[in-house]
């Protein structure tokens, strides 16, 4: 579904991405990680046509993302800072949304009403929390039922409970056959849901390998486990070169 | 694109900023009105405090506003639109929100207390600068990645067109005095907009000549008419310029 290759970015000498090449299909659900200023946000921006790339190319259902940008209706994108008009109240934004989208008839208002936003649609963006805004992102990536989500730290700023509404949300439309990106840095928030790692260190791909195959190499059962005996015996290396 | 300009409006109209904006005009415009019966005095000293105002207050306002929805239109720009239509779409938005603030702080005293050409002159040449420091703010936002380094090249874009400018131009004036300069003159006094609002305004009352050597030049080059003219497609090549130059780069610019 998406297919990216030698994908390079470099903001001046600082090179944010070098000779990148993954392949995502459907169903998948792809967590990225790394520490920071590893390249995910750059990689994620990359797909979405915020960024452009210097080298290579990136091709989503087989047609290259260059200059289109119709193939973003496919795509639902939860940004890591969502900020928005401090006036407009969120009923305004999400019919700002709607009436961009006027090829989209249905709308997928399931988490609206699971997150408890239905509840402010009159308050302005200015009053509500940062955790709110994170539940307005959120449903605004999953309002038009796109084919590919991806999420930036979706669920840095969520409580407990809306964390798993939101988990259980991205586990069904995993079901659905959608592929979904995720960034964390909460691995424990990552268990269950994704089915494949990417592991971005130094703008470079370290791997890209199914949690199963991560947790029979490693030994090891829970998520956190698994990354940290990877870092411990991935790092020693990565300082050497 | 309309839905961007209209929920655009719909938050700015709300802003206490613009708010303020209005209403200082408005107390400035009528209280300049009404000091002197010679309407011709009033319009002149409401000349100079849009001439000082619009500039400073648009390119300022536009720019802080553009580097504060950055998110929101990289949001927006996830969502299949076009980034022109992103960026026309914001710029149209807000300077259309300060023009509405311009017309109601100025254009409704104006036209309760004096009447005429010049009066009119006077709202197209203020309108002329929203528009033409909006752009401008639009072309500092493209260019600066920064929010902190893009005010600051705001203000001083306001500053080098509304008081270095002049400046330049007297010490042009002063050295070169011995040679036929005219001419050069009206090609230096296009290269400011804050000049071209001046000019257009001047043309239209009699006291142009006193105004200084910029309007006496141009209303004996130019003559009432002609002047305007030119001085009208000058202003548009102001705001048409930096918004293609500002689509352009955008296009190219990473978020």
């Amino acid at each position: 579904m998406i297919a990216i290759e030698h994908l390079t970015k470099s903001y001046g000498k600082f090179k944010a991405l070098d000779d990148i090449s993954l392949s995502f299909e459907r169903g998948q659900a792809i967590s990225l990680l790394g520490p920071n200023g590893s390249g995910k946000t750059t990689l994620i921006k990359s797909i979405l046509g915020l960024v452009i790339p210097e080298k290579g190319t990136i091709k989503i259902n087989g047609s290259e993302i260059k200059t289109h940008w119709e193939y973003r209706s496919q795509i639902g994108y939860m940004p890591q800072i969502g900020r928005y008009p401090d006036n407009m109240t969120i009923g305004q934004v999400i019919n700002m949304l709607k009436e961009i989208r006027k090829d989209c008839k249905q709308y997928d208002e399931e988490l609206i009403v699971s997150l408890g936003i239905s509840n402010f649609l009159n308050k302005t963006m200015r009053s509500l929390s940062g955790g709110t805004r994170q539940k307005v992102s959120a449903c605004l990536a999953f309002l038009f039922s796109p084919d590919i989500f991806i999420l930036d730290e979706p669920t840095a700023g969520l409580d407990p409970l809306s964390s798993e509404v939101f988990k259980d949300k991205i586990t069904k439309e995993r079901a659905n056959g959608k592929l979904i990106l995720i960034t964390s840095h909460v691995l424990s928030d990552l268990e269950g849901i994704t089915s494949h790692m990417v592991y971005l260190q130094d703008s470079k791909l370290m791997f890209y390998k199914t949690v199963e195959e991560l947790k029979l190499s490693t030994g090891e059962e829970k998520l956190n486990k698994v990354i940290a005996t990877i870092m411990l015996k991935e790092l020693p290396k990565t300082i050497h070169n | 694109m309309k839905t961007i300009i209209k929920y655009v409006l719909l938050d700015l109209l709300k802003n206490k900023t613009i708010l303020v904006y209005t209403v200082i005009l408005a107390a400035l415009a009528v209280s300049v009105l009404n000091m002197d019966n010679n309407n011709s005095k009033g319009l002149l000293s409401l000349l100079n405090i849009t001439l000082l105002f619009v500039p400073i207050i648009s390119i300022l306002f536009s720019t802080i506003y553009f580097f504060n929805s950055v998110e929101f239109t990289e949001l927006l720009l996830a969502q299949p639109i076009k980034r022109k239509t992103m960026l026309l779409a914001e710029y149209t938005g807000v300077a259309f929100a300060l023009s509405i603030a311009y017309i109601a702080g100025v254009g409704i005293p104006v036209s309760i207390f004096c009447s005429g050409l010049a009066a009119f002159t006077l709202l197209v040449s203020g309108l002329f600068l929203t528009l033409i420091f909006s752009a401008l703010a639009l072309l500092i936002f493209v260019l600066f990645k920064d929010k902190t380094k893009g005010i600051g090249a705001a203000i001083i874009t306001a500053l080098f067109f509304t008081l270095l400018f002049d400046g330049l131009l007297l010490s042009f004036i002063y050295s070169f005095s011995d040679y036929p300069i005219d001419k050069p003159l009206l090609g230096l006094i296009s290269l400011n907009p804050v000049d071209l609002g001046r000019i257009l305004v001047l043309l239209q009352l009699d006291v142009a000549v006193m105004m200084g050597y910029s309007g006496a030049l141009f209303k004996k080059f130019l003559g009432s008419a002609t002047g305007s003219i030119y001085t009208i497609a000058c202003m548009l090549f102001w705001i048409i310029i930096p918004l293609v130059i500002s689509v352009r780069v955008f296009k190219k610019k990473d978020l």
